[in-house]
């Protein structure tokens, strides 16, 4: 028996010097598709020790003495790591392989081997996450994967916007990593010792300064609103495999650590569950009206990052408020679909960001409302991205459907259990998932309808070509895998039972199954019985359509002869009835032109959605602390010998506290 | 052998019946005009001669023109063995089923309004704005009719639920269920597009929805469209008869009946609805839709202050 653990480290440390070929070898190209087959292997190793880890449902840990005075860290690989460690090693091969062709690095030879070597020390660190058992080990595991994914994410950084979202990711990523020290000091003091507590080892109820904490901190890495301000820019404007692996993969660190954190407890407050389930809601309602507003197609898909996070949070708050009602099966079924939800929104949404990034690639343009008419040009990218954009809406017959629904079911379960609620929030979560259901069909029938339908708006759109094998085949890989969740959902069920029962020790034993709650086979049959009715009315319509005269023409332009591609709807347009809906938490940006005259002149109409929590609220409150602390900020002038000197001070007190405290 | 003939019937109904809802709205609405009207077979021999006609096809359009109409009638047959019909549980009934009802109806919709885009018609991209608009704010309403009946009943499938809907539950529910069925009806007109969001007889009004979002479609593939549209009426009114005519006789054959007989006075109504009232204002429809989703919460509110 292999041990997971030995093949997650391999796959971490191969991973690692996927980075190093371009440094070394001057055939560029060639060392490209070196990093390429060993991001590849490393996934390999990654993949087998992740399910090898599920399908036991044991814990495996290694102990490193690494001298440092923070005692012994540990790593460890068990069913909830396992869990995290498939997107990882998943997108991370999807995304080199399809950098390839994307950011070749005979094309951009001084960018290359910085995006590939950043990449890769970024994918090592998310690994090392969750797998660090030690405060110190995660820490500084968390602080390099901000930094790499900082330097991957700014490497087109000739261009202003581009080093602004750098910048705002950067100071976020602080802010939050500033919580998450807090966070680790107050547990060291719980739990007395750096090393993660198992699993309910704590008491609940001196930690709410503990979970707040690892709520901001873990929070802001996720994106939950309101503190994903740095989401929607930094998305936009990395590299779109960095984007994907970003979307897919760095923000659910935050729901890692989130879980992670409150499995630490027994008996934990009721209000726990209620804070996570609102700011659940909160986000995604907010994410899914900012992404209709939006018509830069990557900006759109990181808003609905901010609207996933919500739907899982929506599933973990089900699950903590049935963890401290006593309730096993709303704990199950909520966790089941957070979890499942987290490798859902891993497979469809980097999906979508590599397919987006072909069409950047092929149009030379983010704006959804210069393409049109891209699935004759390019009908696989098109395929594969309506692929996605039904998987990422919550419908049947793909994966992001079995998700949603095990959380539905749980909030349903929630509200039929009269005796213990007698609170509205489960009744009022379900609708708003609804909601964030329905304006999610809204936004990716915009999308996909606009860009890929319909006639060209733009010569580029029109020259539009389709991507390489390379780019392909990675997202073809990631449709399969939205394809055979959707599909066998029940296949799925034994293992996401497992880490809920490595994260509730005490339910294992009283032998509640997922499927006594959730009958996963019967949606199966039901989008395996879509498939066959879906085929059997294509067969008839097909063998109609062969007989009868099939005539080609214009579309009808109710009586008008001469229509252009420019009188079609636009995103703007589309959206238009939504965004004046909620212009009140919107605050759309509209310039309407005065049409006067019985001769108009030419006029343009702008309409644009902001980032309006960064805008209105939290851009005046730095400008205001930047001029309260100029004091402060004289520490930091760029002299190099004064911060020098500042590490000497720093040396010195430490040694003479140390002394004082051995004396001690 | 019952379970076996009620499949069987519940199947047959399915893929028969829906066409005679739309031939009783259209004779209602004749009798108010003081037409003679259409045969009340009309709609079959509309799309039957539909069937056998030829297509045309825009150049601009591409194959999810034509998998829009197709998608959009599987996933509401597929819809349609979820939903009880009579006294009977429908042929798949599970926990968390009328999720997946609601949901499938999404999945029409998603590829309804792409079929549309596909065209790359500005009049046929603003009834796919409208369709998208106006079903989402219907959305909530539903889930707050779903969390109502789910909590009433204790059971979480669309069968369990509506299944044992005796009389004795609107004693115990009736100012709740009230505001629900109203909140029902709303959605039921808005979804199927009906008067007062949307007007199935007009094709080139700028204020309509789902007729102008078809206009492309020709011969086979309109044919598919409106029997799926058809289907849809039939699978949301078996929803409302459900609640509005909570009478289980035993008598499997006279269940059936009761059932039949319900579902052509619901058209009747619709049709007398259609009838005396005029269209709304675009502008107003957001808030007709808003206000269903305000009746049904209200509805959720009184049901959870009273534990069953």
């Amino acid at each position: 028996m292999i041990s997971p653990i030995l093949l997650t480290v391999t796959g971490i440390i191969l991973a690692l010097t996927a980075g190093i070929p371009l440094l070394v070898l001057t055939d560029q190209a060639k060392a490209q598709k070196i990093s390429a087959v060993l991001h590849t292997l490393a996934a390999m190793a990654g993949i087998c020790g992740a399910l090898l880890s599920l399908a036991g449902g044991s814990r495996e840990s290694w102990q490193i003495d690494w001298g440092l005075p923070f005692g012994p860290a540990e790593i460890a690989v068990d069913p909830l790591s396992a869990l995290f460690l498939l997107p990882i090693f998943i997108v991370s091969a999807c995304c080199a392989v399809y950098a390839l062709s994307y950011w070749p690095a005979a094309e951009n030879p001084e960018s290359a081997s910085r995006l590939t070597l950043s990449f890769a020390i970024l994918t090592a660190s998310l690994g090392i996450i969750v797998i660090a058992r030690h405060a110190i080990l995660f820490l500084a595991a968390w602080e390099i994967m901000a930094v790499a994914c900082y330097f991957a994410m700014t490497v087109d950084s000739r261009k202003k916007e581009v080093r602004e979202a750098g910048i705002l990711y950067l100071v976020t990523a602080h802010i939050g990593a500033l919580a998450l020290f807090a966070y680790f000091a107050l547990l060291k003091g719980e739990a007395g010792s750096y090393l993660f507590p198992p699993a309910g080892s704590l008491s609940a109820s001196a930690a709410t300064a503990i979970f707040l904490f690892a709520l901001i901190g873990f929070g802001m890495k996720a994106g939950v609103v309101p503190l994903h301000i740095w989401l929607p820019s930094a998305h936009a404007n990395a590299p779109s495999h960095v984007s994907a692996i970003m979307s897919g993969v760095l923000i659910k660190m935050g729901i890692y650590g989130l879980i992670r954190t409150v499995s630490f407890f027994a008996a934990i407050p009721f209000w726990w569950g209620v804070l996570v389930l609102a700011a659940g809601v909160i986000s995604g309602l907010i994410g899914v009206i900012f992404a209709i507003g939006q018509h830069d197609i990557k900006r759109l898909l990181a808003y609905h990052s901010i609207e996933n996070i919500g739907i899982i949070a929506m599933g973990t708050g089900v699950a903590l408020m049935g963890t401290s009602a006593g309730i096993p099966s709303l704990v199950m079924l909520g966790m089941a679909g957070a979890l499942l939800h987290t490798l859902n929104h891993a497979t469809f949404k980097p999906l979508l960001f590599l397919c987006a990034g072909s069409v950047i690639h092929s149009c030379g343009t983010r704006e959804i409302d210069r393409m049109g008419g891209l699935l004759k040009k390019m009908p696989l990218t098109g395929a594969l991205f309506l692929t996605g954009a039904v998987a990422i809406c919550g419908l049947p017959p793909l994966n992001g459907f079995v998700s949603e629904w095990l959380i539905y079911l749980g909030l349903f379960r929630g509200i039929i259990d009269a005796d213990t609620f007698n609170d509205p929030y489960f009744a009022l979560a379900a609708p708003a998932l609804a909601l964030i259901g329905g304006l999610a069909v809204a936004c990716f029938v915009k999308v996909f309808g606009i860009a890929f339908l319909g006639e060209p708006r733009d010569e580029r759109a029109r020259d539009a070509h389709e991507a390489g094998p390379a780019m392909i085949a990675p997202m073809v890989v990631l449709a399969g895998i939205c394809a055979l969740i959707g599909l066998l959902p029940q296949a799925v069920a034994p293992l996401l039972e497992r880490i809920v029962f490595s994260l509730y020790p005490g339910m294992a034993a009283s032998g509640i199954k997922l499927a006594a709650h959730a009958s996963l086979g019967m949606v199966s049959i039901v989008a395996l019985l879509l498939l066959f009715l879906l085929a059997g009315t294509a067969l008839l319509y097909r063998s109609r359509l062969a007989k009868g005269p099939v005539t080609a023409a214009e579309t009808w332009g109710c009586g008008y002869q001469a229509p252009t591609q420019r009188m079609q709807y636009t995103a703007s347009s589309f959206a238009a009835t939504l965004v004046g809906l909620f212009s009140g938490v919107l605050r759309p940006h509209t310039r309407t032109p005065q049409i006067q005259g019985h001769f108009p002149k030419p006029a343009s109409f702008r309409s644009h959605v902001p980032e309006a929590l960064l805008e209105g609220f939290y851009l005046p409150l730095f400008d205001g602390l930047n001029s309260r602390l100029s004091l402060v900020r004289k520490l930091q002038h760029g002299k190099l010998h004064l911060y020098i000197l500042y590490i000497v001070i720093t040396l010195l007190t430490l040694l003479v506290w140390s002394h004082f405290r051995v004396r001690s | 052998m019952p379970v076996f003939v009620n499949t069987l019937v519940h199947l047959l109904l399915t893929l028969l019946f829906p066409p005679l809802l739309i031939g009783v709205i259209n004779r209602t609405k004749a009798f108010f005009a003081g037409r003679t009207g259409a045969p009340l077979l009309q709609p079959y021999y509309d799309m039957i001669r539909l069937w056998r006609k030829g297509s045309v096809f825009s150049r601009t359009t591409t194959w999810v023109f034509q998998a829009g109409p197709l998608v959009t009638l599987a996933a509401t047959l597929a819809a349609a063995l979820l939903m009880p019909l009579g006294n009977h549980p429908s042929p798949l009934a599970f926990n968390g089923d009328m999720i997946l009802f609601a949901y499938l109806f999404g999945l029409g919709r998603f590829f309804t309004v792409a079929a549309a885009l596909d065209t790359g018609s500005s009049f046929e991209g603003m009834g796919g704005a409208r369709e998208a608009t106006f079903s989402c704010l219907a959305e909530p309403a539903l889930f707050f009719a779903l969390v109502v009946l789910a909590r009433i009943s204790s059971s979480l499938s669309l069968s369990g639920m509506l299944n044992n809907f005796p009389l004795t539950v609107w004693f115990g529910f009736g100012a709740a269920l009230l505001l629900m069925v109203g909140a029902l009806f709303i959605i039921l007109l808005a979804e199927n597009c009906r008067i007062p969001f949307d007007d199935p007889n007009t094709h080139l009004e700028l204020t309509m929805i789902h007729e102008v979002m078809v206009l492309d479609h020709s011969g086979p593939g309109l044919a598919a469209v409106l029997y799926g549209a058809s289907l849809k009426l039939f699978l949301l009114g078996a929803l409302f008869v459900h609640i509005t005519v909570p009478f289980r006789s035993g008598n499997v054959i006279l269940d059936w009946l009761a059932f039949a007989g319900s579902m052509v006075l619901l058209a009747v109504v619709i049709g007398t609805v259609e009838s005396t009232m005029a269209r709304l204002k675009l502008t107003r429809v957001p808030q007709l839709l808003i206000s269903a989703s305000i009746l049904s919460a209200f509805a959720m509110l009184l049901v959870l202050r009273q534990t069953p």
